[in-house]
């Protein structure tokens, strides 16, 4: 079957050039699903086996030469799950399908109502009362029906956070409460994953990456065991989709850059923009000890790749 | 002696908190970030993470004048 379908790709390849002048052979995007059809497989699968071929699917042709060939067949062998499919979430979900990420597990057990309509991508009129992930799972067939796409429609808690983790590569805080982050991230560091952790307010927020043996959420926001408090400053002054937007773009980028090991990630820093003054700043969360500790084991988790079962 | 000053940047819902002329808070050298917030009428308890030019400090951190101080309230939206 593979190799029919090597042939396959290779007769429907097109040459062609990038904008640089530099050739290229690609498949279109909806050739990429009729040899899904055809081979019993995902869309995935048959990008990536066309990527093998050096054949670019041609949703990606933009993402060149930013990303490289190995870099999106990285991606699309990558398993995220993005827990909270609210303003983060959505944003994060939209832009990591469309960068080619290929296995997404999605997580919230919420429904759309009206107050979501001002930041939150996957809301619309129609959507209200719907379940947040079957939105979100819609909106990724219309973008890349050859994605694998798991949803769960609960919220996070300590008992069922473990089996949410499934077997993804790095987990995305999209969360709106603090201790369901906790639970996240004793699940994350449980599973021994990265998580891309980010939260906001207003028009202000800010982002990390946590590996398993990062302090972590901690350095934010004091010990589990000492919370008095499950909200921040949001309950005052909202989320207003500016800000969503970009923590939720930071956090995007940032996973790219943990799955593709590409240094200079926010692990042991915290990133924290605010939009009334412009303010961009990049945080060390820990004294120099934890720094050096830092440098000295560069993400050796984010190396261990697993595989959905 | 002579008075110290220091950058204090407060975010999110502490913003409205903060002094005229945040490029030059006058300090006493030497004293906390805890007393500062006090002296200032900014809540001590939602003051969750202080950084001291870039670095996580905790409130009990001395202040010299010179530093750049920012005070974070705990924020938790998606």
């Amino acid at each position: 079957m593979k190799n029919s379908l090597s042939r396959r790709i290779d007769v429907l390849a097109l040459s062609r050039s990038l904008s640089d002048g530099s050739p290229c052979r690609t498949i279109d995007a909806r050739q990429v699903m009729r040899l899904a059809d055809e081979a019993g497989v995902t869309g995935r699968v048959v990008e990536v086996a066309a990527l093998r071929q050096h054949v670019l699917p041609d949703r990606y042709i933009r993402n060149l030469k930013t990303l490289s060939e190995a870099d999106q067949i990285r991606l699309l062998e990558s398993a995220v799950c993005i827990v909270g499919q609210g303003g983060l979430g959505g944003l994060v979900t939209e832009t990591l399908a469309r960068i080619g990420i290929g296995r997404f597990h999605l997580v919230d057990g919420d429904r759309f109502e009206a107050h979501n309509l001002n930041r939150q991508l996957f809301s619309s009129i129609d959507h209200i009362g719907m379940p947040k992930t079957e939105a979100a799972v819609m909106r990724l067939k219309t973008i890349n029906p050859g994605l694998e796409v798991m949803a769960t429609a609960a919220y996070l808690t300590p008992d069922n956070a473990d089996a949410l983790m499934g077997s993804c590569n790095l987990v995305v805080d999209c969360l709106d409460n603090i201790r369901s982050r906790f639970a996240l991230e004793a699940a994350a560091k449980g599973a021994g994953i990265p998580m891309v952790s980010a939260a906001v307010a207003g028009i202000s927020g800010h982002v990390t990456t946590i590996f398993p043996e990062d302090e972590g959420l901690e350095t934010i926001y004091g010990p589990e065991d000492q919370l008095t408090i499950a909200r921040g400053s949001e309950t005052r002054l909202g989320c207003l989709a500016p800000g969503v937007n970009l923590i939720a773009s930071l956090e995007s980028a940032e996973v790219i850059k943990v799955l593709l090991e590409r240094g200079d990630t926010l692990q042991n820093r915290l990133l924290i923009v605010d939009l009334a003054d412009y303010t961009f700043e990049t945080l060390r969360l820990s004294g120099t000890t934890a720094a050096k500790k830092a440098s000295a084991t560069p993400q050796a988790t984010a190396k261990k790749q697993r595989h959905f079962s | 002696m002579t008075p110290a000053h220091v950058r204090l940047k407060l975010f999110a819902s502490l913003a409205p908190l903060s002094p005229e002329n945040v490029d030059r808070v006058v300090i006493s050298p030497g004293v906390s970030v805890k007393a500062l917030l006090a002296h200032l009428d900014i809540p001590v308890a939602k003051a969750h993470l202080v950084f001291i030019n870039g670095v996580k400090r905790s409130l009990d951190t001395r202040l010299n004048g010179g530093e750049r101080v920012g005070i974070f309230p705990p924020v938790a939206g998606g």
